[in-house]
């Protein structure tokens, strides 16, 4: 059967999303508003399995662009995402055939849900980053030579911007500057590629995944399971930290929202602290007894300890009782053309990237 | 005039009383039941403490409300306003409209007039849309059998001008006499949750005027000329005329005043405070005198609001709560309550329903009620341990460290609570418990807030926060604060990710005491 995105099942996405965004990526609960009234208006979103995409097919992603505290303010208009959209068709001379979400974490995860109920099109199970990261390059798309360009920008005003870049670092630069003009935050449509591509370079099922782990949390919480137990038997994670947190330091480092939680160990973590550094997203986890027990790519997510409830950094709060868990990121990332676009080296941690599973035998 | 305050407190069951005198020293209390017509309630309590004190009307110089009648009328959806909803930012935010997710019974009860207008700013304060005047005059007038208007604009807390206007225009189509909220005024950046409360505000104007209407006829009618003022959210205080514009600021204050009003007569600033009272538990923590605000978005009558809000848990178990024997002896308390007929339905009353006063008063010598009801010693002990069980919980859950931490309990149901709580370094039952909630009121503090963006690029950190620390302070002393007396009590700083210019969103609350 195929599966549908319906008002039913959104909330699962989101949660999912949130969980994947390790704690970044904007909060998914405007994108899930956005997809909520737009599967009210145009009916449920049909989620195509990435195997049925015709090879020569174009898929065109979609995504909003900007700062979390513009988006939850000056809520999109609509159309902008659809205009971003239908003019790089118009560019491409192809229609397009499906979207997809860059990002199944956070914000961009939900999005593009509302952009497919919109344009009446497929939303494709699958992105380029499996969890959140901050710029528009970090796309394993990347590394399969698929161009971040033409890249079509646009806002509520219904201006639109094109782009044709050197590389896909470029195309972040401008489309950040772009989106200042816009008012802090804008739609785009990116990386269009063909079915072909997208079984080679993205990253499959990931938005089913992000239901999965949506439901999971919620069945487990109406049938008084541990929460945090079924999400890592289903993501195949690690429990890294259990604790309160003690002290939430934050600054501004080059646009980014950068810090560190120091969380105080409870249960078997007594008398141990974790210290969680982040650069919007949960990026390197150490443990005061372990040293580093996870970094990035590798996923870091802080969950609230009794509902397991995923949180952002922005909700990190001091006397929060949580529960930090570790996943495996996808396997592209590992390799060392993933660890020069996402690894601990290019956030500027002088550590090597060991995978989680190794650091916790 | 001689110092004295008065703090009422008016809730679902009870109306609590207590005098104070100038050195803050409870002098006289008393608790009387709620009535329909509020100040007759008002009056009962309010003649019984000054004969209690043997202080004339005249020696009152201070008198301070805290009321949950904005917070009923939400939760039964009674006496709302029809409001007419204004979002101020077309062509931007149409891709959720207002009230997208409120329950449809709320919805519906303040009426479907809403209207996304051409408007708003940017972060940085440019303009994102110029406002239309002959759209708004038109909107209005097509809006004009409404009771109020609430206004929310993009960035309106960085740039309330669009805000400022639509009131103007308001008043010059219909009445001068109409409530408008603006948004700017009750809520910060966010949205979905300030238009929440915005259009709940406007929802409450009239409930609001009823009560605050009450409480001035209640002086009136003694003669009595003191300065008026209404308890808020966060445990400060606001002038009655200020809670005729912002009753939504009252949603909160029970429990705020019953976390202060322990804070002050255990003398206890840090630890668990645990309100009784006759249907539910409150259990809220106090940090360094104050209450401890929850992180996480509060839902008002299930609507997102972006409110800070104490942190609490509320259990189903007070003084009127029935105790039920289920099938092989197990026992469980609540949350049915008799509520504020106790003193007619409850075993110790005479009544029928075995409650868990009448437990405590079968258990132990207290003199409450009528008669000492006879309950088998082994629900006594059940029930105990269920109430114990659940007290312990929740107390464990709202600590910041496993190390116990003392417990202040307060309120009308304060029997049901045993000293020996685990977890708790120290059980405190201070004097005038039953009334900690009219006694936070009395001794609250005046406040003031902002919530601003700043660029930190055009001014330095220190220049922004001084300033929003001198703006803080000037609306505290606006609100009534002594000058000297104002120091600011909590900054938040946010840093604006991806926004080059290094924006900062700055939050400060200033409160000081009252000028006497």
């Amino acid at each position: 059967m195929t599966e549908q995105i319906t008002l039913d099942n959104l909330d699962d996405f989101a949660t999912g999303a949130t969980v994947l965004g390790t704690g970044g990526g904007g909060d998914p609960y405007i994108g899930t508003l956005m997809a909520r009234q737009a599967i009210k208006e145009h009916g449920p979103v049909k989620l195509l399995d990435p195997q049925n995409v015709p090879a020569d097919a174009l898929v065109v992603p979609s995504a909003m662009l900007g700062a979390p505290t513009v988006m939850i303010e000056k809520l999109p208009r609509g159309s902008e995402s659809t205009d971003a959209f239908e003019a790089l068709e118009v560019y491409m001379g192809q229609d397009a055939y499906a979207t997809m979400s860059i990002e199944a974490g956070g914000l961009n995860s939900t999005v593009p849900i509302a952009v497919a109920a919109e344009l009446e099109l497929p939303l494709v199970d699958a992105d380029g980053m499996g969890r959140a990261f901050p710029e528009v390059q970090m796309v394993t798309m990347t590394m399969g030579g698929i161009s971040a360009t033409p890249m079509s920008i646009a806002d509520e005003k219904g201006n639109s911007v094109f782009l044709e870049t050197q590389d896909n670092q470029w195309a972040e630069q401008f489309a950040r500057t772009t989106s200042i003009e816009m008012g802090g935050s804008c739609m785009i449509a990116t990386y269009a590629h063909t079915g072909a591509e997208l079984r080679e370079h993205a990253i499959l099922n990931s938005m089913s995944l992000a239901r999965e782990i949506g439901e999971t949390i919620r069945t487990a919480k109406e049938n008084s399971a541990d929460p945090v137990e079924e999400l890592l038997k289903l993501t195949d994670g690690f429990e890294l930290f259990e604790g309160k947190i003690l002290d939430v330091e934050r600054r501004t480092e080059g646009g980014f929202a950068v810090g560190e939680a120091t969380i105080d160990g409870i249960q078997s973590y007594e008398g141990r602290l974790l210290q969680l550094d982040f650069q919007n997203e949960n990026l390197v986890a150490r443990d005061s007894k372990h040293g580093i027990v996870a970094s990035v790519p590798d996923l870091i997510t802080v969950l609230d300890a009794e509902t397991g409830d995923p949180i952002t950094t922005e909700g990190l709060q001091y006397g929060h009782r949580v529960r930090v868990v570790g996943i495996p990121c996808a396997e592209q990332w590992r390799t060392d053309a993933g660890l020069e676009l996402v690894g601990p080296r290019y956030f500027d941690y002088d550590i090597e990237y060991k995978p989680i599973e190794n650091l916790q035998s | 005039m001689n110092g004295h305050r008065l703090g009422i407190d008016v809730g679902g069951t009870n109306t609590d009383a207590v005098i104070l005198d100038e050195a803050d020293a409870p002098i006289a209390k008393t608790k009387t039941p709620t009535t329909e017509d509020i100040s007759s309630g008002i009056l009962d309590a309010l003649d019984e403490v000054l004969r209690q004190a043997d202080i004339s009307g005249d020696d009152l110089e201070y008198v301070m409300l805290g009321t949950t009648h904005a917070t009923n009328a939400i939760a039964e959806r009674k006496g709302l306003n029809d409001v007419g909803v204004f979002r101020i930012g077309s062509p931007a935010t149409r891709s959720i409209k207002p009230l997208l997710e409120w329950p449809n019974d709320l919805a519906d009860a303040i009426g479907d007039d809403i209207a996304i207008l051409d408007g708003g700013h940017e972060f940085d304060g440019r303009e994102l849309n110029s406002i239309d005047e002959s759209e708004i005059r038109e909107q209005v007038r097509a809006f004009d059998h409404v009771d109020s208007f609430a206004v929310t604009s993009v960035f309106s807390p960085v740039r309330e001008d669009h805000e400022e206007r639509i009131a103007e225009i308001v008043h010059e189509e219909l009445d001068d006499d109409i409530p408008v909220s603006l948004s700017h005024e009750i809520g910060s950046v966010g949205l979905l949750e300030r238009e929440n409360a915005t259009a709940l505000n406007a929802a409450l104007t009239s409930v609001a005027a009823e009560a605050a209407q009450a409480f001035i006829d209640a002086m009136d009618e003694r003669s009595i000329d003191a300065q008026l003022y209404f308890g808020q959210n966060d445990g400060t205080l606001m002038s009655v005329e200020y809670a005729l514009d912002y009753p939504i600021f009252t949603v909160a204050s029970g429990p705020s005043n019953s976390v202060r009003g322990a804070a002050y007569l255990s003398g206890i600033e840090n630890g668990i405070i645990v309100d009784v009272g006759g249907t539910t538990t409150d259990v809220g923590a106090l940090t360094d005198g104050f209450p401890r605000e929850s992180s996480v978005a509060v839902e008002i009558g299930e609507v997102k609001t972006n409110f800070r809000m104490p942190d609490l848990i509320a259990l189903g178990i007070g003084g009127g709560s029935h105790i039920n024997i289920g099938p092989e002896g197990k026992v469980t308390v609540g949350p049915e309550s008799v509520g504020y007929r106790l003193t007619e339905e409850a075993r110790c009353f005479d009544g029928s329903t075995l409650t868990a006063t009448d437990v405590e008063v079968a258990a132990s010598d207290l003199d409450i009620g009528d008669t000492n009801p006879t309950v088998e010693r082994d629900t006594v002990q059940k029930a105990r341990e269920y109430i114990r069980t659940e007290v312990e919980r929740a107390v464990d859950q709202m600590k910041t460290s496993p190390e116990p931490v003392p417990v202040v309990v307060v309120g009308g149901g304060s029997i049901l609570i045993p000293t020996d709580l685990d977890g708790a370094s120290k059980v405190y039952k201070p004097d005038h418990y039953e009334v900690a909630n009219a006694v936070g009121v009395a001794i609250a503090q005046v406040s003031g807030e902002v919530d601003r963006i700043y660029s930190l690029d055009d001014q330095g950190r220190d220049t922004a926060m001084d300033d929003a620390k001198a703006e803080a302070k000037s609306r505290a002393v606006e609100a009534g604060a002594d000058e000297d007396t104002v120091e600011v009590f909590d900054i938040q700083e946010v840093p604006l990710s991806y926004l080059p210019g290094n924006a900062v969103r700055i939050k400060v609350k200033a409160a000081g005491q009252l000028d006497r």
